[in-house]
């Protein structure tokens, strides 16, 4: 293994990029807070924080995406992911960033009382409600912020602990009794992840984070509905780092075969995101009770039609047609664009799922949303790379690296 | 049905196998196919073959299935009984899309078998040659196609030298054919158990 670069060195146009993303972001996004988040129009305020809210979930559960792709991988004793595994490594790193900045929207919404945003934090009209009151035992600012800190922290302290047992593969050759007992110790590992992961990300995060905006509708499609789509953004976001590090010399270990099962990843799960699009929105349709069609009302006949179209059409249509062929999926260019494509699709998905509640009447895709988007890749940007830099791009000693090389699809 | 002169050499080893098969391509032989108890990995690559057609076939399946599915319960339910149900549309799409799914996956299914079944010459009352029975069992039996100006002790050598315990000429039906096994053809059967 002389030849393989085991060093990432940041390359000079990335720093400049990312940080140019940066700059335009926080521009927009400071811009923003001071003439709307703080201005005096409640309709304005809506506008900056509901934006700015599901930006910040959007790229939380995407990069908290691939720690659960690690995790699940490392409990099913996978060993194809092995040679590319820093990456989703590095991509979960930003899970203590993006969920404190999400965090800190949060708080300063459910603190400030923004009822425009969540309902349920206006306790008059919740005592004169019976179906908020029925609900006021899960939606209450005291359980919201207890749930969503202990949620943030979890995930971040059970990523750390996966990275930490990654870099003990660096160390070392393991003989087959302690490489035994590494694979146990990292399957104990991720399961803690992966069972608060499904207490969360698959049920609660999304109904308190996301659903509680149309505090009277409720579908319990609505966490799956969620995941999926932050896992095929997820897992388009890992493809793409793959192929960026490809295309600079590195990654010498990973071929168009661990390409290709990343690929089947993206192309299944826009397949079950779909599944779950259509189950939500078939039973809604065909039951036909106004509380449930409420939510669909202004998306299918309003001002938000173009993008609910565009939506099942970017995420649905385009990965069915497009990614089907294997060597769609093995070719470095179409996964790419496939991947930018999906990222975007679902970030647009994120949208209407919000903003498609806070703002009813017209569709505010604008400046604010790019500015802000423009922020989050930004640092996604830098730090990822930065992560990258930080340590070995192959944990050498692994006990399933040797089977990630010979990998064939 | 054309009788066609095969030598064949067997493997007990696939190690052995991967570089034997190398050998005999280099040396221009043309292998008709390999025959293993069970799915080489990489074996597809090694012996040359090009990729499969079955998944286009499937695809071309799945798009009738889903043209038929549409194409059948908009005309029932816009044109030819068109029934009140729930005070929906009479075109309604979403309620469609589960029956539209399973037919597509119905057709793509069935014919992908079928299909799969025809590739491989495999039909009720069909009959092929065994090149040697514990091609089931344990051997990798390698089948390389003579032409006339084939020289068979000589490729013998070279499949012994390469690693083959066992090496024989046979003149066998290339294809398939109706009919049934012969009595002394049987599998397990007492001669060879003895």
């Amino acid at each position: 293994m002389a030849s393989i670069k085991e060093q990432f060195e940041i390359p000079g146009t990335l720093k400049t990029w990312s940080y140019a993303l940066i700059g335009i972001g926080a521009a927009a996004l400071l811009y923003g807070m001071f003439t709307k988040g703080f201005g005096s129009d409640e309709h304005e305020q809506v506008h900056f924080w509901g934006t700015l809210m599901y930006n910040s979930i959007f790229w939380t559960l995407v990069t908290n995406a691939a720690m659960f792709f690690l995790c699940f991988s490392t409990m099913a004793m996978a060993a194809w992911m092995q040679s590319f595994r820093r990456i989703a490594e590095a991509i979960s790193t930003l899970v203590p960033i993006f969920s404190g900045i999400t965090l800190l929207v949060l708080l300063y919404v459910v603190l400030s009382h923004n009822h425009h945003i969540y309902h349920w934090l206006d306790a008059e009209a919740v005592a004169k409600d019976p179906i908020l009151k029925g609900k006021a035992g899960f939606l209450n600012p005291t359980f919201f912020i207890i749930w969503t800190t202990l949620t943030i922290t979890l995930w971040s302290y059970f990523g750390y602990r996966m990275r930490q047992i990654s870099l003990e593969a660096d160390i070392a050759p393991m003989d087959a009794d302690t490489a035994h007992k590494y694979n146990v110790r990292s399957m104990v590992r991720s399961g803690f992840f992966l069972v608060w992961f499904g207490l969360t990300v698959a049920s609660t995060i999304p109904w308190l984070w996301l659903m509680s905006i149309d505090a009277h509708w409720y579908s319990t499609m609505y966490s799956w509905y969620t995941f999926a789509s932050s896992f095929v953004a997820g897992m388009a976001l890992i493809a793409l780092w793959l192929i960026y590090m490809k295309n600079k010399g590195y990654m010498e270990l990973s071929t168009s075969d661990h390409l290709h099962d990343v690929g089947k990843f993206m192309f299944a799960f826009s397949i079950f995101w779909t599944y779950l699009w259509f189950s939500q929105y078939m039973l809604i349709w065909y039951a036909n009770i106004p509380e449930e069609t409420i939510y669909f009302k202004n998306r299918v006949q309003g001002s938000y039609k173009p993008i609910f179209f565009l939506n099942l059409f970017i995420n649905f249509l385009c990965p069915l047609l497009i990614l089907m062929k294997r060597s769609a999926k093995r070719n470095f260019t179409l996964v790419a664009f496939m991947a930018v494509l999906i990222l975007f699709g679902h970030w647009i998905d994120f949208y209407q799922m919000v903003m498609g509640s806070l703002m009813k009447e017209h569709v505010t895709l604008g400046w604010l949303d790019f500015g802000i988007l423009a922020f989050f890749v930004g640092v996604m940007i830098l730090m990822v790379a930065r992560s990258l830099a930080s340590k070995p791009l192959i944990a050498k000693y692994h006990p399933f690296l040797k089977e990630s090389i010979l990998h064939q699809v | 049905m054309a009788q066609k002169k095969f030598v064949v050499g067997c493997f007990d080893n696939e190690n052995v196998l991967f570089p034997a098969v190398k050998q005999v391509r280099t040396a221009g032989y043309k292998i008709k196919d390999v025959y293993t108890p069970f799915a080489v990995h990489g074996l597809d690559h090694a012996l040359g073959m090009r990729e499969t057609s079955l998944h286009t076939a499937g695809f071309i399946y799945g798009i009738t299935g889903t043209t038929t599915a549409v194409s059948a319960i908009s005309w029932i339910f816009t044109k030819d009984w068109p029934l009140n149900i729930g005070g929906k549309p009479h075109f309604a799409l979403p309620a469609w899309v589960p029956i539209i799914f399973e037919l597509t996956v119905l057709f793509a299914a069935v014919g992908m078998v079928l299909t799969f079944c025809y590739l491989c010459q495999l039909a009720p009352g069909v009959k092929k040659h065994h090149f040697h029975k514990r091609a089931t069992d344990d051997l990798f039996v390698m089948v390389i196609e003579c032409t006339d100006k084939t020289n068979t002790e000589d490729l013998k050598a070279l499949l012994s030298a390469n690693g083959a315990i066992e090496t024989d000429v046979q003149v066998a039906e290339e294809g398939w054919w109706f009919g049934t096994y012969d009595k002394e053809d049987n599998l397990y059967n007492e001669k060879q158990l003895a």
